[in-house]
């Protein structure tokens, strides 16, 4: 039975009083049901980032090896050899904590569509995952549903999960983060986009049949979450890889043609949001004729048509001669496929069902009168800095190290990324693990892309314009301590209800901090996702939001392969560090495991000094001077140093920090824009970064099979290892 | 040596495999899993992947697909075929190879390096390795857990056709090396006539030293020269 439409279902359907007196006034008359559906999902926050377009218009985009920024389905740059790298990362944040295994798996699908519907085939992975805390019972259930949920998603399509990141807070407890990023890479001339064109050509359906699942999964996205968020599973979607992997086939086989005009996946908002958009940005009219899609039930409403969020389908426009030769290859790939309707000049969006007109709307308003708001905003209190000589060390270096190297943030991911295939395609030059970034070589070339995803929330909690600048600041670092040229990012703002004025001053703050960063270290935005709402309301009515975490997703390219390096440390090297230590401990793990104490202000990043910094490490490395490097991030300087000495299984003896800092405080502080090296020859190492006006100094020297310290503890590297890897297999499976 | 790889739908490792006959200078072609008759080719391979989703058991819709007759007559001519991963599931769903492949005994998927012993050399697929030998290998796979009888164990062992264990870098057969749990550490079998080989793990993974290694180049150096 329908229901009768007016205000009070516009409500439930997630429109504010304003927005639907606005689609009274664009439709002339009381939308149909289809209709109130259409704009609810066309204006939900999801789909119209109507919160989040003004602060995102400040991030720089622009570079001379950008081919598109924001605004397509994907970023995409030039990287050489006639080649472009197409990337995203976006969020399946809601849906992984209702239903874990599904929601991971299909924000794989749904990113690796964004990519593979531009023309390129997905050659990486990657996932930036934020879990609630270990304690928590709930979380061991959602980090493994999601682990799982990620593997048996990207190891069946083929495509290698190759890097990431896991942090772990109690904020994320009935909220965690699933972030998916998606590399793919086409030839840069044959880049295919959504803008319809052509009166009277066909849209073509493909993949797989449209069901009831997913129904208003954006808007469900758009808001928080209550206590009945468990009752919410049926809205989200079911992924099937097997039909994810043949529709890349088929799609690439078909790009391979001159059969698409253009084409665009049905992601969030399905049916809906792929024919309104197409149409809108080709300003042209499209005719839908929902008889003639493929239904895997029967029954379905033109409602559930529109809104269903049934994973693995995609919509084409084509060339109305060539119908015939893409039918073909998606017979052979035995998916469906279907002409459903064709554009028009009447710039509206005409829904039949049944002979029935069901929905008939002006894309030009539907589209340029969605809401955009600028919402109240306030800033974020600035911490105390930390005067790391107030702060006692009780511990000593050794314990601290034994505690840190074991603990959830830091402790080896190894659980996780032996469940994801990351070797398929072959081409996967550093997994997991191996280095700073992950680097996958170009099949038949000796180029290589270099990929990492990094953020630290406990930062842009603490400071959102210097955390939201070091996270930018840290993948650029992470690119070039593998000797790559980092190229451009992809952002996924992960944050609470943009209609509390803190959350969106964290908002503000967060973009401020990246846009100065992405400035200085050339260092553009070529596509993102916005994820609010990012909020619990617990049974007592308080509301608790997640730390503020605009993930960050970098690219970066290495000319020669050969050159690119890693993190593990062979004997008889000298360690350097690069880069000023003042023993920053505001923020820092050591300050939570060591001491207790969340607090103060994070470590400041100075953008000049990073530039500087990483350029010097980068020409050093591409000369050929350096044999592992490792940059200098949570946990501080030791750790960077024992995480080097496990990946080479070789000891390393630590001479005396400098007198004028504590000795905690130069270990474990998280000073900005460091880096570790192991090199042959420390004296001219340090001797040129000095002429490039820079910090360096010998730390140490590798050999042997223990780890020294400079008070003059010693730890086997072997026995730093077993605590390195406890943590998630003794969680997770009590082994 | 004229090499062919079928590719069924949902398999998709077909690219490295690619990649390492091309390296060791067998270029294959590609046969889609509809064909019916393999020409003149001399080796088959059937490579990794998930065919058809693997939503049945492992390979047990491949093993009927339209080719596999092709493949049964190709073997019953005496030709080379190499089914890994995926490939060495659907040899077995097919009765070509003996025993069947479960879940890993951890229950999880494991990719990850392993260490394969080279059980016999005086094979078309082993010929240029040592005896006793160990080379690294990659291994992705969900349901690599080989089982059979203990008759068909004692059978394999007692014919000589256990060509590869799982073991230490060492050489050793321990418990530990055999991640996935396989009866008695087997990593790959062969065929009485020693022309069929399957296994789980993927040396096509590492025949170049940017991958990380070339100890699987000898396996296709060896097939390319037959």
């Amino acid at each position: 039975m329908q229901r009768e439409v007016n205000q009070e279902l516009a409500r439930e359907f997630g429109l504010s009083a304003d927005e639907y007196a606005r689609v009274l006034e664009i439709m002339g008359r009381t939308p149909s049901l289809t209709e109130l559906g259409v704009f609810s999902v066309m204006w939900s926050e999801h789909c119209s980032y109507k919160s989040s377009r003004v602060w995102l218009r400040q991030l720089p985009t622009k570079a001379p090896w950008v081919i598109h920024g924001p605004g397509e389905n994907a970023g995409v740059v030039d990287i050489g050899d006639g080649l472009a790298a197409v990337f995203k990362m976006e969020s399946h944040n809601h849906p992984s904590f209702i239903e874990p295994y599904q929601g991971a798996a299909t924000g794989v699908g749904g990113i690796l569509r964004d990519v593979f519907t531009m023309g390129a085939r997905p050659i990486a992975n990657l996932n930036a995952l934020r879990f609630g805390s270990p304690t928590n019972p709930m979380t061991k259930r959602i980090v493994d549903g999601v682990v799982r949920g990620i593997g048996g998603y990207g190891n069946c399509v083929g495509v290698p999960t190759v890097g990431g990141e896991i942090n772990f807070h109690p904020s994320y407890d009935g909220n965690p983060l699933v972030n998916a990023m998606t590399v793919g890479i086409a030839p840069k001339d044959r880049i295919f986009l959504s803008t319809a064109a052509g009166v009277g050509n066909p849209v073509v359906y493909v993949g797989s049949k449209t069901g009831r699942d997913g129904i208003h999964g954006a808007t469900m996205a758009s808001a928080e979450f209550a206590a009945d968020a468990e009752e919410k599973r049926p809205t989200v979607q079911v992924g099937d890889p097997f039909t994810e992997k043949l529709l890349i086939e088929a799609c690439l086989e078909l790009m391979a043609t001159d059969a698409i005009v253009a084409i665009q996946d049905m992601g969030a908002a399905g049916l809906t949001s792929s024919s309104v958009e197409m149409a809108g940005k080709g300003s042209v009219g499209i005719e839908l004729d929902l008889d003639q899609v493929p239904a895997r039930e029967t029954g379905m409403t033109a409602y559930e048509f529109m809104l269903s969020e049934s994973q693995e389908r995609m919509l084409m426009v084509l060339r109305p001669d060539r119908e015939d030769v893409a039918r073909a290859i998606f017979e052979k790939w035995e998916l469906d496929f279907a002409v459903i309707g064709h554009l028009t000049d009447t710039g509206r969006i005409t829904v039949r069902h049944h002979g029935q007109v069901e929905a008939d709307i002006p894309l030009g308003p539907l589209n340029d009168q969605a809401p955009l708001y600028t919402r109240p905003t306030t800033e974020t209190q600035k911490r105390e800095i930390i005067n790391p000589a107030k702060v006692e060390d009780r511990v000593g270096l050794t314990a601290a190290l034994w505690k840190l190297i074991a603990c959830p943030d830091i402790a080896s991911r190894a659980w996780v990324w032996d469940q994801y295939d990351s070797t398929v395609g072959g081409q996967t030059v550093k997994r997991p693990g191996a280095a700073d970034a992950a680097v996958v070589k170009l099949e038949g070339l000796k180029r290589a892309l270099a990929l990492t995803t990094d953020c630290t929330p406990r930062y842009c909690a603490a400071d959102p314009e210097a955390g939201g600048a070091q996270a930018v600041a840290e993948a650029w670092r992470n690119l070039t301590a593998v000797g790559a040229r980092p190229l451009a990012l992809t952002d996924n703002m992960n944050f609470g209800n943009p209609e509390r004025p803190e959350i969106m001053g964290q908002f503000a703050a967060a973009i401020r901090g990246m846009a100065a960063a992405c400035e200085a270290l050339d260092f553009p935005v070529v596509s993102g996702n916005v994820s609010l709402y990012n909020e619990t309301r617990e049974p007592s009515g308080a509301v608790r939001a997640i730390l503020p975490t605009p993930a960050i997703g970098g690219l970066g390219v290495v000319d020669d392969v050969a050159q690119a390096i890693g993190i593990a440390i062979a004997p008889w090297l000298d360690i350097v560090l690069v880069g000023a230590t003042k023993g920053w401990l505001g923020q820092s793990l050591w300050l939570r495991e060591i001491a207790g104490r969340e607090d103060g202000a994070p470590p400041p990043v100075d953008l000049g000094a990073e530039r500087a910094t990483g350029d010097f490490v980068r020409a050093q490395i591409l000369n050929g001077n350096v044999r592992a490097c490792h940059d200098v991030s949570d946990g501080g300087l030791l750790v960077a140093v024992a995480e080097m000495a496990i990946a080479g299984m070789t000891g390393v003896r630590l001479s005396t920090g400098p007198r004028e800092i504590p000795s905690h405080a130069y270990w474990f502080g998280e000073d900005q824009a460091r880096y570790v090296l192991a090199v042959p020859d420390a004296a001219s190492l340090i001797r040129a970064a000095e002429a490039a006006g820079l910090a360096a100094a010998r730390i140490g020297t590798s050999g042997g099979q223990d780890l020294t310290l400079p008070d003059g503890g010693t730890i086997s590297v072997r026995a730093l290892r077993v605590a390195h890897e406890r943590f998630f297999p003794s969680w997770m499976d009590g082994g | 040596m004229k090499a062919g790889i079928v590719v069924f739908p949902g398999i998709n490792r077909e690219r490295d495999m690619a990649i390492a006959l091309t390296r060791s200078g067998a270029p294959p072609r590609m046969v889609w899993h509809r064909e019916t008759d393999l020409g003149d080719l001399d080796l088959v391979v059937i490579p990794g992947g998930f065919s058809h989703g693997d939503y049945l058991r492992c390979g047990a819709m491949a093993a009927h697909s339209p080719v596999m007759s092709a493949v049964r007559e190709h073997v019953a001519r005496g030709g080379y075929l190499l089914g890994v991963c995926n490939g060495f599931q659907i040899l077995t769903e097919a009765g070509i190879l003996p025993g069947a492949l479960l879940r890993n005994a951890s229950l999880r998927f494991l990719s990850m390096d392993c260490h394969l012993r080279v059980e016999r050399t005086d094979t078309v697929f082993t010929g240029q390795y040592q005896r006793g030998q160990t080379f690294r290998s990659v291994m992705a796979h969900g349901d690599g857990n080989y089982f059979a009888d203990d008759a068909t164990l004692d059978r394999l062992e007692g014919e000589g056709l256990v060509a590869l264990r799982y073991a230490t870098p060492t050489g050793e057969i321990t418990p530990e090396a055999n991640r996935n749990g396989s009866a008695r550490s087997i990593a790959g079998i062969l065929s009485p006539n020693l022309r069929v080989l399957g296994l789980m793990p993927h040396p096509e993974d590492l025949v170049d030293p940017l991958m990380g290694g070339t100890d699987g180049k000898p396996l296709f150096d060896a097939l390319a020269a037959a």
